[in-house]
Formats: structure tokens, sequence, C-alpha cells
């Protein structure tokens, strides 16, 4: 008889168990799961001392992460970070000076046409075609993954409606807003239906409408179970979408984790913004060793006991321009990139 | 991706025709404008030179025998065009494409690789050339200045004649920083070329070194080989023009993706 050894895939709880398995003698299959082993999920994007140098200038310095699939996953940063130079090697568009990067498990300089295949991206500045319309955008976008002309149109149309643009189908590009213009380079990097999304900035400079339209489309995607990468520097919109999140500076990384664990473990629950603090506040702070920031004319206290905190300081230091709110991730931001000019 | 210690071959797919789809796609709104120049001007040449300086220089020796001076010209002006077509397409408009447009960045993002895109370029204006030239070639039958069925081997040398110029184009669109730069290699490789090629006086009436020079410009082989087949007078030295504009070609079409590269590739 001959022995025929079959290598069996089988999903138990999301996790993937790899086996040997033979025929038994009434036709059915024995796996034998003595051999077989769990494997993890592999990461979609994983990065390790990851660097970019331009001219000796090192734009992004050892960076490490790995995201996960149907995870959002987002990239914040002052202007100058490194978030673009970051996802343009993710994108196979610049070339790694140095360290390992794999996306979809696969070595990005060796199979970056199989990676671009299966990405979609949207760059920074807003690159449609202008020489053609909306639609023919987005056909003439697909013919570049080779999707056949029909599904293209087909593909093409759906996204439209997805992204509310169906009524701009014949316009040029140069008549559409900054928003539209941006929702369809979002459209746009969809056609070839990708596991990953990679957004480089995608709301910046549009108007508030705009942006919480964009932030409703990617939330459904992501809802649709679509890995995204995104880099900003809108703190509402990090917090708003992103599962987990990285704070890079100077081409590293600060700090890395959810928005609110985040805002927990760098500036605590609390924030107490004093205008104008008395000497005698600022001493009280320095001696009770409160975690505090002193800005010209502004003092901030990070607490993680806001209430009773805030109580004793409104009523013993300051009778005016004293105020408790909620500790935001823009706190956070400011806290560990600094509060200087970057531009 | 191309990486720049890796090999400088190009490394290129049949994908680079969608570039061809992308850019025809485009030259269907445009057509008119694009292709009304190879029909209007050699009718204006024609009528310039035929009428007005056809009129002091009534025939020409060409190898030997007495050719009318339009019949002498016109095959020039089909080289020229040739050299126009691709020259510009590639330079201007490929880089109104690469730097106004970032239309080279958004397609680097997808299957296509940089290499695959500058082919694409390179062929369409090759491409353009030779629409222009079967568009030219049937103004200049009406005048009878074309021999049949010689002339129609024009067709493919035009192909060929695009690569040639429209390589040449890419390099120094991936050199210049900013677009006016392009008035350098216009004023001192085109418009030399335009003059200096055999096109509207023969070789032969130049100094002994500068007929040298004239061997090195691509024009002067193009124009040879075009003359040749429009009067139907084929021979085995333009062999070696030929060869002279395939290396050539093949040369400036390394150069223009291995210096493309070094631009974009960052
Ligand atoms: N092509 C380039 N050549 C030289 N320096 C660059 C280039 N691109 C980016 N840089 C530099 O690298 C640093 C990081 O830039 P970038 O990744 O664009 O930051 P971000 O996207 O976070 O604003 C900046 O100092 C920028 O000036
Ligand atoms: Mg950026």
């Amino acid at each position: 008889m001959v022995v025929v050894c079959h290598t069996v895939v089988r999903r138990i709880g999301g996790c993937r168990t790899v086996g040997l398995s033979r025929p038994t003698a009434d036709g059915n299959w024995l796996v034998d799961l003595n051999v077989a082993y769990l494997e993890m999920p592999e990461p979609l994007i994983f990065s390790k001392d990851l660097c970019k140098t331009f001219n000796g200038l090192k734009a992004v310095d050892g960076i490490s992460l790995r995201m996960s699939r149907g995870e959002c996953f987002g990239i914040l940063g002052p202007n100058g970070a490194g978030k673009t130079s970051t996802v343009r090697m993710i994108y196979g568009f610049s070339p790694v000076s140095s360290g390992t990067l794999k996306v979809f498990g696969m070595d990005i300089q060796k199979h970056a046409r199989l990676i671009k295949a299966k990405s979609g991206v949207c760059q920074q500045e807003n690159n449609l075609d202008p020489d053609l319309t909306v639609f023919q955008n987005l056909v003439t976008f697909a013919s570049y993954f080779d999707i056949p002309r029909a599904n293209a149109r087909q593909r093409a149309s759906e996204l439209l409606r997805f992204m509310r643009l169906e009524h701009k189908e014949h316009a040029k590009i140069l008549e559409l807003s900054g928003g539209m213009q941006r929702r369809l380079v979002i459209a746009r990097a969809l056609i070839n239906k990708p596991e990953l999304l990679i957004l480089d900035e995608p709301t910046t400079g549009l108007d508030p409408q705009s942006r919480h339209q964009v932030w409703a489309r990617l939330a459904e995607l992501k809802a649709q179970g679509l890995g995204i990468l995104l880099t900003t520097h809108y703190m509402e919109e990090a917090a708003h979408l992103c599962d987990r999140l990285v704070i890079m500076d100077h081409g590293r990384i600060l700090v890395e984790g959810g928005p609110l664990d985040l805002i927990h473990q760098n500036v605590g629950v609390n924030v107490i913004e004093v205008e104008s603090p008395s000497e005698s506040l600022l001493k009280f702070v320095k001696e009770s060793d409160l975690d505090h920031e002193e800005l010209s004319h502004r003092l901030l206290i990070y607490t993680r006991d806001g209430e009773t905190l805030f109580g004793k300081i409104s009523e013993g230091f300051c009778d005016r321009g004293c105020s408790l709110r909620m500790a935001t991730l823009e706190d956070v931001f400011l806290k560990l990139t600094g509060r200087e000019l970057r531009d | 991706m191309a990486v720049r210690e890796m090999n400088w071959l190009p490394q290129i797919s049949p994908r680079f025709c969608r570039i061809l789809q992308r850019n025809s796609q485009v030259l269907r709104r445009t057509w008119m404008i694009s292709f009304l120049p190879p029909i209007l001007e050699p009718v204006l040449y024609l009528l310039a030179f035929g009428a007005g300086l056809g009129l002091l220089v009534r025939e020409i020796s060409y190898r030997g025998e007495p050719v009318s001076y339009v019949a002498y010209i016109a095959p020039a002006l089909i080289a020229i065009n040739i050299m126009y077509n691709a020259f510009f397409e590639n330079t201007f408009a490929s880089y109104v494409r690469m730097y106004y447009q970032k239309t080279y960045d958004a397609i680097m993002a997808t299957p296509l690789n940089l290499d695959e895109i500058i082919t694409g370029e390179i062929v369409w204006g090759a491409v353009k050339s030779l629409i222009a030239t079967i568009l030219m070639m049937a103004v200049i039958s009406f005048f009878r200045l074309l021999v049949y069925p010689q002339a129609l081997l024009i067709v493919p040398l035009a192909f060929l004649g695009g690569l040639v110029f429209g390589s040449v184009a890419m390099c120094f669109t991936a050199l210049v920083p900013q677009i006016e730069v392009f008035n350098f290699p216009i004023f001192l490789f085109i418009t030399p070329m335009f003059l200096f090629s055999g096109t509207f006086f023969p070789l032969e009436t130049l100094p002994h070194w500068a007929q040298v020079l004239a061997q090195v410009l691509p024009l002067t082989h193009l124009v040879a080989l075009v003359r040749a087949l429009a009067m139907g007078k084929l021979e085995g030295q333009l062999l070696l023009s030929l060869l002279y504009l395939f290396f050539f070609s093949a040369g400036t079409f390394i150069l223009a993706i291995v210096l493309m590269r070094r631009r974009l590739i960052i």
C-alpha cells in the first residue's frame, strides 16, 4: 500500500494547526496531532532596528514594531519625526538602509512587487492623475494591478459610492475639493482589495467636516477587518481610530501602546491647568513632588486623582484661571516631544 | 525594488504596457493638439523651402544625382519630426508627470517598478513619433515626394528613432533640477542637430572636422536612413547607420533608467 502523507491546515481559534495526516483504511484522514504545532498568527508588519539614512542624516533610527492583522496602528510624531520615511520603506517605495522589515511575512527587499500587489497606499501628497477623470483614475489605477477592465469598472463604481463620490464620477481632478481628493485617493488605494491599507497623514489640511467623513469611512473599513497603518499628527485622529500606536520623534519610537494606556502611563488621568500660577503654588507643587510642567504663564499638573488635588489647589492657591480636565493624547504627545516649533 | 548596489540592468516585465495604456487614454482627449503640428508643419516647410528657397536652390546633388530641393528636405522633415515628438514627450511631458503631477510616485506604490514606468514612457515617446510619422508621410505623399513601397520602412524606423531621442530625453529629465533647464539640451543638442545633420544641406559642404563630428549625432544617421528610404535608394552602408541608432538607443535607454533610479529611488 502506498502511504501518502499530507500536510493539513486547520483553523482552531484563529491559530493554524499544521500536522501530518494519513489516510485510514475506511477512507478518512487521520490527523496526527502529535506532530502538529501551533503557529503564531503572522504579523502584517514586522520591523526590527529599521533605519533610513539620507546622506548621513538618520531620518529613521532603529524602529522595531509589530502590527497584527485587523489592527489599526498609528504612527504619531511632529513634522520631521520620520513618519513618512518609515512608511515609505514599508510600502516598498524607498530602500531600507539597515535592519529587518517584513510585510505579510515577506522580506520587503526581495518581494516588493508581491507586497505592493496586496497593499493599498495613500501617500502624503495627493497624487491623483489630473490628466484623467475621477472614474478613469480608479480604472487606470486598477490596470496597474492587472485587474480586468470589467471588474475594475464595477469596483470603481462601488468605491465611489462608498466614498460618497458617485456624483463626481466624470469630474476632473482639479474640480474636486481637498476633502474629495483625499477620499478619492483612499478609494484608489482600495481598488485592489488590499489586505493592508497605509495612510500617510490622511486628513492633514482638511476641514472638520471632511475629516470626520474620512474617519467614518476608515472606521467602517476597520470594522470589516482591514489592517490600517496610519501616520498623523492629529491626536484626536489617533485616539479615535487607532487600537495601538507609537509616538516617534527624531527617528526613534518614544512610547508604544493603546491610546488610553499611553495617557494613563504618561500623564495620569487628569490635568489641572493654572493660569499665571502664584509662587506659593509653584512651591507647593515642587514640595509635593507632583508631576508637572511649567510653561510661560501657565502650569500643568498631571495627576491620577484630579478631584481631591483640584479641590486643594483651587481653595488654597488660586482664585481664578484654574481648571480641571481629562488628560488627552495631546498631553502625552507634547510632554514627550516637547513644545518647541518644528518647521 | 531596485536597490543601488543591485545590478544596473533594467528589470522589466510586460507590465510597462500599462503606462502606454494610461498615456494613450490621455491622448484620446488631446490628440488634435498633439498631431496637428506633424500635419501642418511639413506643408509650411515645403511651401517655404519649395516656393521660397527652392527658387534659389532648385536642385541639389544626392549620391551623384540631381534631386529637387523639396525632395531633398522632405525626408529630413520627417526625421526631425521623429526627433521632436519623442524628445519633447520625454522631456517636458514626462517631467510634468514625474515632478508636478507625481504620477510616477503613485504608480511606484503599485506592482509596477520604476524601470517599467520609465520604459513605458520611452516606448510611448516612440509610439508618438511613429503616429506623427504616419500622419506626416500621408501629407508628404500628396506632394509625390516619397517612393513606395520602400518608404513604408520609414514607419518602423520612426519607432527606433523615437527610442533614440526619447531615451536621450529621459536622461535629461532625470538630471534637470527644474523644467526651465531643458533649454540647455535644446540649445546645445537639438538645435545643432536640426541644422547640421545633413538636414537642409549635404554634410559634404561642411569642413572635414565638422563632418566627423556630425557622424556622432544620431540625427545624421536617422536623416540618412529616412532619405534613402524616401527616395527608394537602399544601400549596404546604411546598415552602419542603423546599427549606430540601435546601439545609441540601447546605451541611452540603460543610462536613462540608471539616472532615474538615482533621482527617484531614495
Ligand atoms: N528625500 C530626502 N532627502 C533628505 N532628507 C530627507 C528626505 N526625506 C526626508 N528627509 C528628512 O528626514 C527627516 C524625516 O522626514 P519625514 O520622514 O518626512 O518626517 P515626517 O513624515 O514625520 O514629517 C526630516 O528631517 C526630513 O528633512
Ligand atoms: Mg510626513
